[in-house]
């Protein structure tokens, strides 16, 4: 056997966007290699979520021991069809769940994960995966084992494509007893009501670790204030509690995409892009010239903030006379 | 209980990287280091799971000569002991073969947890505590806010995504990954620096755990990412760059 292998991830018989890239991902490989794709969804619904998939094989895992999310159920079920279909290439979403599981399967299979890859290269020569590394400053080409080759993708690194046509849907039950899995998950929670919804805002101001201090804060603020815009943060700024975890922004908070996004000695690394980088009009104010969030920005001032951002706010109050 | 904590050291958060000669790594002779952020947090959950619950914290960390002054850095902090795995060329190898490295150093500790940042900050795959689990045989979860010690394992909260988050039961022996931020780091005592002198460090190499250096993924070429977007940096003193931005905010982008 040969081919392509996407896992793309669901909840409640719906697919989830990241889950979908990844199916692009695939179908981008298979065409240029000329290897054909199927796709596998797993867990309570997935016969639901695989008919929604377009036209390609899909492979739907049921098993009530599947019905709540565990990486030890996860990992028993996938590394089982995976000897069953033997593909070449297995393409996963880099999401959470890909995170606690991924690694584990690739492991059972004594292969290792390319995880969290921004592009697949396939032209003359082996195919290449690029990944970032060193929180995005610097970008990796890597070639792989062996097949199975395991693959997840960057959220955000495929657009989603309708593919036309039906899903031919095979529904299987794999052999999964209680005792490989070890973890009794709860039902997930949230902690606090989202008071705040960045995703509406038009502008946002976010700040990071630049700022050095909470009392330096006030500074962002008054910037916030003078573009009528939300006041928004990176993680480290959230975890301090600074600034409250409803305003983080990034991949573990919210994604957003307004109109103006100001970054405010944030460095962009990945985990913070993924959550602004599709953002109308990007301004990254940041002191190191070579950090990545200049990378995604249309306007960028390599300085002190400690000026910058003053300065700035004088000139927006002076521009509104 | 004994607690094992993987540390690694990575390059300063904020170091300007410049790559060596043939391209395929860093320019490492002015480089400072450190340890990586998130296995900070793992060495203080298991700080502070020693000091509510007794027992031994050990640090295991794999890298050249150079990670003496990190493993000396998470002694003087609290932790008892350490191992440390002493490999040059470690950089240059996949998430498997360290992890091989440090599970069979583990292994031998046999320890009732094993905490590890979520990921490094260097090459960031995010994989190592998850894949010692699975090397190990033992349950794990990833991205852990929380642990919290039960009868019979732990009771652990971890992160989801968009701001949920979940309570997993686990049986121990387990494999925990530490979210960044979870807890407040500590800071060295000069006490605590001072009786780390005296604090067991056992050396030991890829060879003597019998564990070859192998790796399947293979670095080819390294460089700095593409720019998605043209950035138009603006120039000139604080008052010359607001202005030149409001400008250009109001005209050019139409964002104001």
């Amino acid at each position: 056997m040969s081919g392509i292998l996407v896992i793309v991830e669901q909840s409640g018989g719906v697919p989830q966007r990241i889950g979908l890239e990844a199916l692009s991902a695939g179908h981008a490989l298979g065409a240029a290699l000329g290897q054909p794709v199927r796709a596998c969804v797993f867990g309570a619904q997935a016969a639901a979520a695989a008919r929604t998939l377009g036209g390609l094989p899909v492979i739907a895992l049921e098993h009530e021991r599947l019905e709540a999310y565990t990486a030890d159920g996860a990992t028993a079920a996938l590394a089982e069809l995976i000897a069953a279909e033997a593909p070449d290439y297995v393409v996963l979403p880099h999401s959470y769940q890909v995170r606690d599981y991924g690694p584990k399967l690739a492991t059972r299979l004594g292969r290792v994960l390319v995880s969290d890859c921004t592009g697949i290269v396939c032209d003359a020569g082996p195919v290449r995966f690029e990944r970032q590394l060193f929180q995005g400053k610097l970008t990796g080409t890597f070639e792989a084992g062996p097949a199975p080759v395991l693959v997840s993708v960057q959220a955000g690194a495929y657009r989603i494509e309708a593919v036309p046509g039906e899903a031919t849907v095979e529904l299987r039950r794999p052999a999964l007893d209680a005792a490989q899995i070890r973890q009794r998950p709860e039902p997930p929670f949230r902690e606090t009501a989202k008071a705040v919804d960045l995703s509406t805002a038009s502008a946002i101001v976010a700040v990071g670790r630049g700022i050095g201090e909470e009392g330096n804060l006030v500074l962002v603020e008054e910037l916030a204030a003078a573009l009528g815009a939300e006041l928004g943060a990176s993680r480290p700024i959230c975890d301090n509690g600074w600034v409250g975890m409803e305003r983080q922004v990034g991949s573990s908070g919210q994604t957003v995409a307004p109109k103006l996004y100001v970054a405010v000695g944030i460095s962009g690394a990945i985990q913070h892009l993924v959550g602004m980088k599709g953002s109308e009009c990007i301004v990254a104010i940041n002191k190191d010239p070579n950090a990545p969030i200049f990378e995604v920005a249309d306007y960028g001032i390599a300085g002190d903030l400690f000026e910058v951002v003053p300065a700035l706010t004088a000139e927006l109050s002076k521009a509104k006379g | 209980m004994r607690i094992v904590v993987a540390i690694k050291q990575v390059p300063a958060r904020e170091s300007q990287l410049k790559l060596d000669g043939p391209g395929r790594w860093l320019e490492e002779g002015e480089l400072s280091f450190e340890v990586n952020e998130p296995d900070a947090y793992a060495l203080e959950a298991a700080l502070q799971l020693k000091e509510q619950q007794g027992g031994e914290v050990v640090v295991v960390c794999a890298g050249p000569e150079r990670a003496q002054s990190t493993i000396r850095e998470a002694l003087a902090k609290g932790a008892d002991r350490a191992i440390h795995i002493e490999e040059d060329g470690l950089a240059q190898c996949d998430a498997l073969a360290v992890a091989r490295l440090l599970a069979q150093a583990i292994s031998a500790e046999q320890p009732d947890l094993v905490l590890t940042g979520l990921q490094s900050d260097d090459t960031g795959s995010g994989q190592t505590g998850v894949i010692m689990a699975e090397l190990l045989g033992w349950a794990h979860a990833t991205l852990v806010m929380a642990v919290e010690l039960t009868p019979d394992g732990l009771v652990i909260k971890r992160e989801l995504e968009g701001g949920w988050f979940q309570r997993v039961a686990l049986p121990c022996p387990a494999v925990l990954t530490i979210q960044s931020g979870i807890n407040k780091l500590r800071y060295a005592t000069l006490m605590g620096i001072k009786r780390a002198k005296s604090k067991e460090v056992r050396r030991t190499t890829a060879a003597e755990l019998g564990v070859p250096l192998e790796s399947q993924l293979r670095l080819v070429a390294l460089r700095a990412p593409q720019r998605t977007k043209q950035t138009q940096m603006l120039a000139g003193s604080a008052a010359e760059q607001a202005a030149a931005l409001v400008e250009k905010l109001k005209f050019e982008a139409r964002a104001l």
